[in-house]
């Protein structure tokens, strides 16, 4: 499929094609980062977890229009806003649910996921009621517009470098709160010994609340990017869960670099792939790859040998 | 020609990330004998046993089951090797009745096809009621396990082991939570059953340790501290400062 | 073996009624229509049947039993629309002789992995072969490095996301997203009459009554008590002698055989197979019939199948809106409030009832009350 190429062209497609796909990164990332914090540190799998990003969406699209219609003036700066309230949204609906469905699920993983599931669909019937069955999209502001050309071959979508920066911002405070904040300590504590650690004074009930909640925020902030790569409709987020897991489970479920990392070598590969096939063997392709690696290697990219 | 050992434990290593958990560890199992293993928590006794069969894999080193090295082979190779391991917490089939809980450990139809096509014969039922006899569960075999006593339930596990007949029995603390009538009972069933099987124990009761051993190994750090008979390592000078001692 | 040691008088009950229901009261009370629609609710029971083995059993759960489903379907879907597509039936075709799909998608040969299906006795060693195949590569490669749980659930979620989107990529082989429609005859028997339809629901049914005496089986043998106890003490089973791997590949191709046959008969009884029965979301919402039956009892599965699907069709007519909302809420129920199903709610409320009326409380045998363990 190379040949038709020279090895120029080769590289400035490569190139394209990569900077491309940085959104679709970021969105990866974003999803995959609030999925791993939740079944890396808990043990619970939410397959309503794209619902949550499309929530995020949803909010991003409101305010866009909120500011269009009433502050015309800010509107290069309605990004920021919306990128806010998707988090609160997200993550207010996230404490919900861990309060009422995932506390009663903790030791019990595969009825979590057919739990969530349900949720998934009353989520999805719920925006199709609320906002209806079309997809709906944003428009940019006109600094995110454009593309920055580096080369004559190739250009950058300044879009991209927004998110991937947004993506990797939001990915350091994360690494930061789990690994250097007092609540990260309890998070950790708890994962490791429940008992133990609401033994010693943490309450295990509001950090679980606290971390689910938190997981479901970064992927409302995922539902912004999102709305820069596709339309938003009731059902744009199921299409993105599966993906999103291989991600997790790919990077090895412990390490945020490992998620990065698999969120980036997978976002890439399909990136670049669909330049030469359709779109669909190139996810055919990518999936594949992922699932047969894992079958070799179950633990992932990245993990720790212990004893069990 | 009758072996001087049943089991060669050399030089056996496993690390965690860097943690060494058994260091370059030696032990030998002579037959009939029943070796005690005590030592501080985190000594590795218990990955010692995990290593033995099959559940953990060593980093280094060899452990010899008559010719076979059992570094190479499966768990359930292992058990049909003539090794048998009881766990820690008793892990019984809590759903099962005692009956079926013994019968599932019947040493037969071990394959998906014999799994299949097995059948309870009088043959079977007679060896079932005789283990449960010897474990003191002999009015209980149509109870589920879930409510046997912690310390039944500890009883049923090693007459699971038993009803295969294993060579080399490996018990994990076997009356850790245990009345004191129930552990008078179970070192009265261990004496019995180690009449003619080499028997591997981990144990912290030294009331209990000094009942039924025949020779005790240290363990500290991973490695050997002290091996000989219970007199011997009580006022061995080493142990004494790392374990008796406080 | 005699039969009591195979099923109680109280297990023979139940089957009884099952057969009742299934070859009397449904074809009795329902039109030749609705009685091809509970067949096709049927096919899904095969499926459910499987996964109350693997899953309520075993504790394996699988999100992609659509993938063996479809893969039964699409075996028998390509005899038939082998069958279908004669030179005489396509000669308005730029190339006639192939499937209709294939000459839109300007292909102008058969494909060579496509030939063997106008044997139809390959074609029936196929439908259970080939989903049989899969499943035990898929067991092999995950079973063997003990994954299990989540882990597993969501591999087969992909596989089944993989299947699908491949199948729609690939519409010149595979009929795209529309699948494989207009079947018409099997060995020249018209399949689309009233009277086919009617004869075919009874041979579904059969089928599944061989089925479930197949599960059945498993349940009863040392086998059946070896997956339970494979689910609460996995080490235990290990370190019994048992290769823990091997029982679970087996149960696992077994559940997918069972789905392939049921995928097959739903072909013949609707008459097409589309990518839309093989994906993420068919997928799991056959978990849910096996989970509303009662995720460990075979005969409930049946049920379950029969009811959800009859809810959702009745729903889905007058309230689209309501059914999602309703299946969304029967996933959270079934886990947070039934979990042992309508099997659960009839051993442990209906059936104790029933004794009392009868006076015959003194042998009663208490339910277990416990959830089952994950």
């Amino acid at each position: 499929m190379f040949s038709d190429y020279s090895w120029a062209d080769l590289g400035a497609i490569f190139a394209m094609q990569g900077f491309a796909g940085l959104t679709l990164f970021a969105v990866f990332v974003l999803m995959a980062l609030g999925l791993a914090i939740i079944f890396g540190q808990m043990g619970v799998i939410n397959l309503a977890h794209g619902e949550f990003m499309i929530l995020g969406a949803y909010v991003t699209y409101l305010v866009s229009t909120f500011f269009a219609e009433y502050m015309p003036a800010l509107f290069s700066l309605y990004f920021f806003v919306a990128m806010f309230l998707a988090f609160l949204a997200s993550g207010a609906l996230g404490l919900l649910v861990e309060w009422a469905l995932i506390r009663h699920l903790y030791k019990r993983p595969l009825d979590t996921l057919l739990a969530t599931w349900g949720l998934s669909l009353i989520l999805q019937q719920t925006y199709r009621s609320v906002f209806g069955a079309r997809e709906v999209g944003v428009s940019l502001p006109d600094w995110m517009m454009g593309s920055l050309p580096l080369t004559d071959l190739i250009e950058v979508p300044i879009n991209g470098i927004f998110v991937m920066i947004l993506a990797i911002g939001i990915s350091t405070a994360v690494y930061v709160m789990l690994f250097r904040s007092n609540w990260g300590r309890q998070v950790r504590a708890i994962n490791q010994n429940r008992d133990m650690a609401s033994a010693v004074g943490i309450n295990a009930e509001w950090t679980d609340r606290l971390t689910f909640g938190i997981g479901c925020g970064v992927a409302g902030v995922a539902g912004s990017a999102f709305t820069m790569i596709g339309s938003t409709g009731p059902t744009s987020g199921q299409l993105y869960i599966v993906d999103t897991f291989l991600i997790v489970v790919f990077g090895g479920t412990a390490s945020i670099l490992g998620t990065i990392a698999s969120a980036f070598s997978i976002s890439q590969a399909q990136s670049i792939m669909e330049f030469f096939l359709s779109g669909s063997m190139a996810k055919v392709l990518t999936l594949l790859v992922v699932v047969g690696i894992l079958m070799l290697r179950p633990q992932g990219l990245f993990s720790m040998k212990l004893r069990k | 020609m009758q072996e001087r050992f049943i089991l060669k434990v050399e030089d056996l290593t496993v690390s965690f990330d860097g943690f060494k958990a058994v260091d370059g560890l030696n032990l030998y199992i002579e037959p009939n004998e029943c070796h005690v293993i005590i030592g501080p928590n985190g000594a590795g006794k218990t990955t010692l046993l995990d290593l033995i069969c099959g559940r953990t894999a060593a980093s280094g080193g060899s452990v010899k089951f008559h010719d076979k090295e059992l570094l190479s082979m499966r768990e359930d190779q292992i058990v049909h090797a003539g090794v048998g391991r009881k766990f820690q917490t008793p892990s019984v089939y809590e759903d099962l009745t005692v009956f079926e809980n013994l019968e599932l450990n019947y040493p037969k139809g071990y394959s998906v096809f014999g799994a299949l096509t097995f059948r309870c014969d009088d043959t079977i039922r007679g060896r079932i009621t005789e283990i449960a006899e010897t474990i003191f569960l002999e009015d209980m075999l149509d109870e589920k396990a879930a409510y046997l006593s912690h310390g039944q339930k500890q009883w049923l596990e090693i007459g699971m082991l038993l009803i295969q007949d294993p060579e080399l029995l490996m018990l994990d603390e076997p009356v850790a939570g245990m009345s004191v009538a129930e552990r008078k009972k179970t070192a009265e069933l261990l004496k019995r059953i180690i009449t003619d099987r080499s028997v591997i124990v981990i144990e912290h009761d030294m009331g209990f340790v000094v009942d039924i051993a025949t020779r005790v190994t240290v363990l500290h750090q991973g490695q050997v501290l002290s091996e000989g008979s219970m007199e011997h390592v009580q006022n061995d000078p080493k142990v004494v400062e790392v374990y008796l001692g406080h | 073996m005699t039969f009591s040691s195979f099923m109680t008088r109280k297990e023979a009950f139940g089957f009884l009624v099952l057969a009742a229901v299934i070859f009397l009261v449904l074809p009795l009370a329902l039109d030749a229509f609705r009685l091809n629609l509970f067949g096709k609710y049927l096919t899904y029971a095969f499926v459910a049947v499987g996964l109350a083995l693997f899953w309520g059993m075993g504790g394996i759960l699988s999100l992609g039993q659509g993938v063996f489903f479809g893969l039964g379907g699409y075996c028998m879907a390509m005899f038939l629309k082998l069958e279908a597509s004669t030179p005489e039936n396509t000669a308005i075709q730029s190339t006639p002789g192939i499937p209709d799909f294939m000459d839109w998608n300007q292909i102008t040969a058969l494909p060579a992995w496509w030939e063997p299906f106008n044997s139809f006795a390959f074609a029936l060693f196929a439908v259970v072969a080939v989903p049989v195949a899969l499943a035990f590569v898929i067991g092999l490669a995950m079973f063997t490095r003990r994954v299990g749980g989540v882990y597993f659930a969501i591999i087969t979620q992909a596989i089944a996301a993989i299947l699908t989107i491949l199948i729609i990529g690939q519409q010149g082989f595979t009929g795209g997203v529309n699948g494989i429609t207009d079947l018409r005859t099997l060995m020249g028997w018209d399949i689309r009459s009233e009277a086919a339809k009617t004869t075919l629901y009874f041979v579904n049914g059969a089928l599944l009554f061989a089925v479930l005496m197949v599960a059945h089986y498993i349940r009863k043998s040392k086998l059946g008590r070896l997956l339970r106890a494979m689910r609460d003490q996995p080490d235990r089973v290990r370190f019994s002698g048992y290769n823990v791997a091997s029982f679970k590949i087996f149960i696992f191709c077994v559940g997918a055989a069972f789905a392939g046959i049921g995928g097959a008969m739903f072909t013949l009884q609707v008459g097409f197979m589309s990518p839309t029965l093989v994906g993420i979301v068919p997928s799991i919402e056959m978990v849910i019939f096996c989970a509303v039956g009662g995720r460990l009892s075979i005969i409930g599965a049946v049920y379950g199948a029969l009811l959800v699907n009859w809810a959702k069709s009745t729903l889905s007519e007058s309230y689209p809106e309501l059914w999602l909302f309703g299946l969304g809420a029967l996933f959270i129920a079934v886990v947070m409030a039934f979990p042992n199903g309508l099997a659960g709610i009839w051993s442990e409320r209906i059936e104790p009832q029933i004794l009392r009326l009868f006076n015959r409380s003194k042998d009663d045998k208490t339910a277990p009350k416990r959830a089952p363990a994950e």
